[in-house]
């Protein structure tokens, strides 16, 4: 991963080059951290006209859930012309909010950055796989 | 990843918000892994290790 500065994101996300939306899953009770987190989304939202918020209950939304597998809230799903999967659990802080962008990037250039080789190796995968990666703010 | 294969889902989840998952995944240390719920990858590995590890959860 590169090095960048939440200012070179900023940056970045002015140039945006497709359509990405973040769609937000809130909870009415008992989600202490889903005001804060939707607050997070605001902020990056704010940053390019390209980037779009939708919000979900997930208690109400059933549908919504559903269709983008969401387990608990709050929850951010980036999503571009289609969706490709990507979702963060909790507040997005520190490294988490650098990852969030930079995922809003990835999915805007649908490129994933990724080697040759490994584009390869993902290529033959043909049963689901579900990644999920414990992080800390710091 | 997830944008490499449609069959790819990766979520990234707050440890600190998430006590439950913490416990049901015996998460000790971050950054830690778990692929198709069985699979577990402790810290932070090179692209070409993380992605053979991944898919060979899978397989």
């Amino acid at each position: 991963m590169d090095a960048r500065t939440p200012a070179d994101l900023e940056a970045a996300l002015a140039d945006l080059a497709a359509p990405v939306k973040l769609l937000f899953f809130t909870q009415t009770f008992g989600c202490d951290t889903c005001v804060s987190a939707r607050g997070v989304v605001d902020r990056i939202a704010a940053l390019s006209d390209r980037i779009t918020v939708d919000e979900f209950n997930l208690v109400l939304d059933k549908d919504a859930v559903q269709v983008y597998g969401i387990r608990r809230a709050p929850a951010i799903a980036v999503v571009g012309e289609a969706d490709t999967g990507i979702r963060f659990y909790g507040v997005p802080e520190g490294h988490e909010l650098i990852s969030l962008v930079e995922a809003v990037l990835l999915v805007a250039s649908r490129d994933s950055g990724l080697s040759d080789e490994s584009r390869a190796r993902l290529a033959e995968v043909e049963a689901p796989i579900d990644i999920q990666v414990f992080v800390t703010p710091t | 990843m997830a944008l490499a294969s449609p069959h790819v889902t990766a979520a990234a989840v707050a440890a600190a918000e998430y006590p439950d998952l913490v416990h049901q995944y015996r998460v000790t240390g971050v950054p830690k892994t778990v692929v198709n719920e069985r699979t577990e990858i402790l810290g932070a590995v090179p692209e070409a290790e993380f992605v053979s590890q991944v898919v060979g959860a899978a397989g």
